[in-house]
């Protein structure tokens, strides 16, 4: 594998008392689309802004192709960014919105000119040369900056949630539109979201951060499916979450002894005695009117809502809790109030280390 | 019906409307009139239809008046701009409650008698004052500087008037400014000059053209900042309109050089609004 674009080592952030970024280290490789993904707060604008040379580390190095790049003023730096508010230059045009890159280095008017074309082309704009960013669309300002910031052909382009002020729908168009831009232009994109669902569309790896650290970075894919912490688990998709401790290790399958009654689960690296939290997804979660051979994690039926998409049912499990259950097709031998156990099968089910005070969580 | 409707507003602007009538049109009027009257030999004024006194300004000592006003009245706006903008620059990048400190400082000089502070500025500049004792014992100069009473004296003057109107109307477009332009600009490569020049002072024109507006047009007519500063030696548009009506007691020639002040001031604003509407300005 070639060097990655983007090096990001021990990096801390504080900001005052605040310690916002906690010894970070992330790999970003050329041509990838990587989310960073999050709770607002978590830090993820922070690294954005870092790279981009708008925040100082505290600590540590940020390099980008192999050049460090603590020192280089924002003007320096081989990156562009896509801010969430556009920040495009009210005073002005579209055409000299996107040339600005270009003019302030100087470049030939000509060439400008050619390349303004090439980036109106781009981003589906042709023929909006002379307005004036306040007589257009939040969709249409929103192409506009990315083809400013694309023209310098950046060899990374940061995105701080672009698509944050636009409707669903144009959302979902624009996360489309920017994904294809993004596999014809071989550019890498860095880009920064809240919204998990975007973030699963478009990236090739996310990093879903919590609290200024990394908590898991992987394909989407993995991350849906073998999520590496609670939170990771519960911010990604929708999650059942048993906690409890290993009691029992037989033949590779491990019993937890969670509140609500016994589930298993492959045994992997757990050791008898372990925090253990089983983490189903709701649409494999399974259920019967009687027990299953080493299952006793049983509820009421509580609710059974039709989502659009599909058929969710809730099992209250005590007066906080909620297990979840979807299915395309509507169930009809069970009613609200009977009460069902729950199993899955041991490749649905993922074992996630935890620690003691987050059991009754 | 309809009538009750305008009554608040009639209320409201009446009494105003009244005041202005009164106040401001009556006395514009009547200067506007006597401008063309003759001046009688006792200093009255005597019914009789004249341009004479608008020819007379182009007689070259008043040429010269003229051009020395506006010649002292743009060096004090650029030296305004120039040290204004900065400074509402620094003030505009401090906490909101740190600000509203600094632009307390910049006015609190403003509410002491504008008299104190340019009698107090001669005092610093007289041979045996602060500033030529200072220099004197610092062997930069070896004789005291003849400062007293001189155009530079006045244009001094006009900047210790003018200088708060150009810091607030900055401040108020400064602090307006949106900062991830300035982050975006940056990020497309523009060095600190070219973001400065492409992107901040576009951004900040409302500011910059309040300020021109507040420094320039009072700076043109100020009349006690050339008598106290000038000593009555430095001969400014204003000081001729006063003199005019107090001294020389000659009301038609000076009521034509108010008119003049007029027109220039409003052409000015006429420039402006072409550019701009009215309601952007920056006057805090």
């Amino acid at each position: 594998m070639s060097e990655p674009i983007v090096k990001i080592q021990h990096v801390d952030k504080y900001f005052g008392e605040n310690h916002v970024i906690k010894d970070l280290n992330l790999e970003i490789e050329e041509g990838e689309f990587l989310t960073l993904l999050g709770p607002s707060g978590c830090g993820k604008t922070t690294i954005l802004r870092m790279v981009a040379g708008f925040e100082d580390a505290t600590n540590g190095i940020i390099e980008v192709q192999g050049e460090r790049v603590e020192d280089k003023e924002a003007y320096e730096r081989d990156v562009n960014t896509v801010f969430q508010s556009y920040a495009l230059f009210p005073h002005m045009t579209v055409y000299d919105n996107i040339a600005y890159g270009l003019v302030v280095k100087k470049v030939p008017k000509d060439e400008i000119k050619e390349r303004v074309k090439e980036m109106l082309e781009l981003v589906q704009l042709m023929g909006f040369e002379g307005r004036r960013p306040d007589a257009m669309s939040g969709g249409q300002k929103q192409r506009v900056a990315i083809a400013r910031a694309l023209i310098n052909n950046p060899k990374v382009l940061l995105l701080d949630e672009p698509l944050g002020a636009l409707d669903l729908q144009l959302r979902k168009q624009m996360q489309i539109e920017l994904k294809r831009l993004q596999q014809k232009l071989n550019i890498t994109f860095v880009y920064v979201t809240h919204d998990q669902e975007e973030a699963m569309t478009m990236s090739d790896r996310i990093a879903v951060m919590k609290d200024g650290i990394i908590e898991h970075l992987a394909t989407p894919r993995e991350i849906y499916a073998k999520p590496r912490t609670k939170f990771v688990a519960s911010f990604i998709g929708e999650s059942n979450i048993f906690s409890g401790h290993v009691t029992e290790i037989e033949d590779g399958i491990a019993t937890v002894e969670t509140k609500f009654g016994k589930g298993r689960m492959p045994a992997e690296d757990f050791k008898v005695g372990d925090v253990a939290h089983l983490c189903i997804r709701p649409e494999v979660l399974q259920y019967s009117k009687e027990p299953v051979d080493g299952f006793s994690i049983s509820g009421q039926v509580k609710n059974m809502i039709f989502v659009g998409s599909v058929h969710r049912t809730l099992i209250g499990m005590d007066e906080e809790y909620d297990a979840r259950i979807n299915r395309v097709k509507y169930d009809t031998a069970y009613n609200e109030g009977d009460t069902l156990y729950l199993h899955w099968e041991m490749e649905d089910v993922t074992g996630i280390h935890g620690q003691e005070d987050e059991i009754d969580a | 019906m309809r009538r009750m409707k305008n009554a608040p507003a009639a209320a409201t602007a009446g009494p105003v409307s009244i005041w202005m009538i009164i106040f401001v049109m009556a006395p514009m009027i009547y200067v506007f009139v006597i401008s063309f009257m003759t001046r009688d030999p006792y200093g009255g004024i005597e019914a009789k239809f004249t341009f004479e006194n608008y020819t007379e300004m182009l007689q070259p000592l008043y040429l010269k008046v003229i051009l020395k006003s506006f010649k002292l009245a743009f060096y004090t706006t650029v030296i305004c701009l120039l040290v204004g903008y900065p400074m509402a620059y620094w003030i505009a990048s401090k906490k909101p409650s740190t600000a509203a400190k600094m632009l307390m400082l910049v006015m609190i000089p403003y509410w002491t008698s504008s008299l104190v502070r340019l009698y107090s500025a001669n005092l610093l500049a007289m041979p045996n004052g602060f500033l030529n004792t200072a220099l004197l014992k610092l062997h930069i100069i070896s004789e005291p500087l003849n400062l007293l009473y001189s155009d530079t004296m006045v244009l001094m003057g006009l900047l210790i008037t003018c200088l708060p109107f150009s810091v607030l109307p900055l401040y108020s477009s400064i602090e307006k400014l949106d900062k991830s332009l300035i982050e975006a600009s940056k990020d497309l490569g523009a060095r600190p000059v070219q973001t400065f020049f492409k992107v901040i002072v576009p951004q900040t024109m409302p500011g910059i053209v309040g300020c021109i507006i507040l420094v320039f047009i009072p700076a043109l007519g100020m009349y006690y900042v050339p008598d106290v500063m000038g000593g009555g030696k430095v001969m400014l548009i204003g000081t001729l309109v006063k003199n005019q009506f107090l001294v020389t007691k000659n009301w038609p020639f000076g009521a034509s050089m108010a008119i003049l002040l007029i027109l220039i001031t409003l052409a000015i604003l006429w420039i402006y609004t072409r550019f701009n509407k009215l309601e952007d300005l920056e006057v805090v």
